[in-house]
């Protein structure tokens, strides 16, 4: 299992599980929330990832 | 009417939990097994999750040939992983027992492996905090 994205989204996931269960007590408000962080989490790494891409200059 | 009870047995739990011998083998709980202290005070559905999950990454993070750190002093970063790494105290203990964790540097997945380690340890951290604060009734 060497694929850098695969590991990102899979880390990515269970942060997010952990977080939505300490943050939220009901199941639903921890699916939205825990969706929410997931998503961040993906598309941030995604666009740090883009910006560096010229680096180093 | 089922629910009220279940609440209600949650809130004695959770008062019970709030002497201070008690708080100390709580904490330790929580620190030893992930989920162990959510456990204990009735809230199962996160302990679930909290054991599950932070077992997972401390396995994966292990698989992935990460490095359980040294207490090194003489290299701060190395001891503050360690530290991090020592969150998960029974799964660090078991690994340490076994042989793992001693981390192949040139392995492409080396620092995804660090970090999961070190991530889960932390998280684990937080867990515990939580635990207290429920056993406190500030959550």
């Amino acid at each position: 299992m060497t694929s850098h994205l695969l590991l990102m989204v899979l880390f990515a996931f269970l942060v997010s599980l952990v977080f939505a269960a300490l943050l939220r007590d009901e199941p639903r408000e921890q699916l939205r929330t825990g969706a929410m962080m997931f998503g961040a989490f993906v598309v941030a790494a995604l666009a740090m990832g883009w910006l560096m891409y010229p680096l180093p200059l | 009417m089922n629910g009220m009870a279940t609440k209600s047995t949650t809130v004695e739990r959770a008062r019970a939990a709030a002497e201070p011998g008690t708080l100390v083998l709580l904490c330790l709980a929580a620190w030893a097994i992930p989920g162990a202290a959510h456990f204990w005070l009735g809230r199962q559905q996160k302990a679930v999750v909290f054991f599950l999950a932070l077992t997972a990454m401390f396995v994966i993070g292990l698989l992935l040939q990460g490095r359980i750190f040294p207490f090194d002093l003489s290299e701060p970063l190395v001891a503050l992983a360690a530290v991090a790494d020592l969150g998960m105290a029974i799964p660090w203990a078991l690994a340490r027992m076994a042989g793992q964790g001693a981390g192949t540097v040139t392995a492409v997945t080396y620092e995804y492996g660090n970090t999961f380690l070190i991530v889960s340890g932390l998280l684990n951290f937080l867990v515990i905090l939580d635990a207290f604060d429920v056993a406190m009734g500030r959550k």
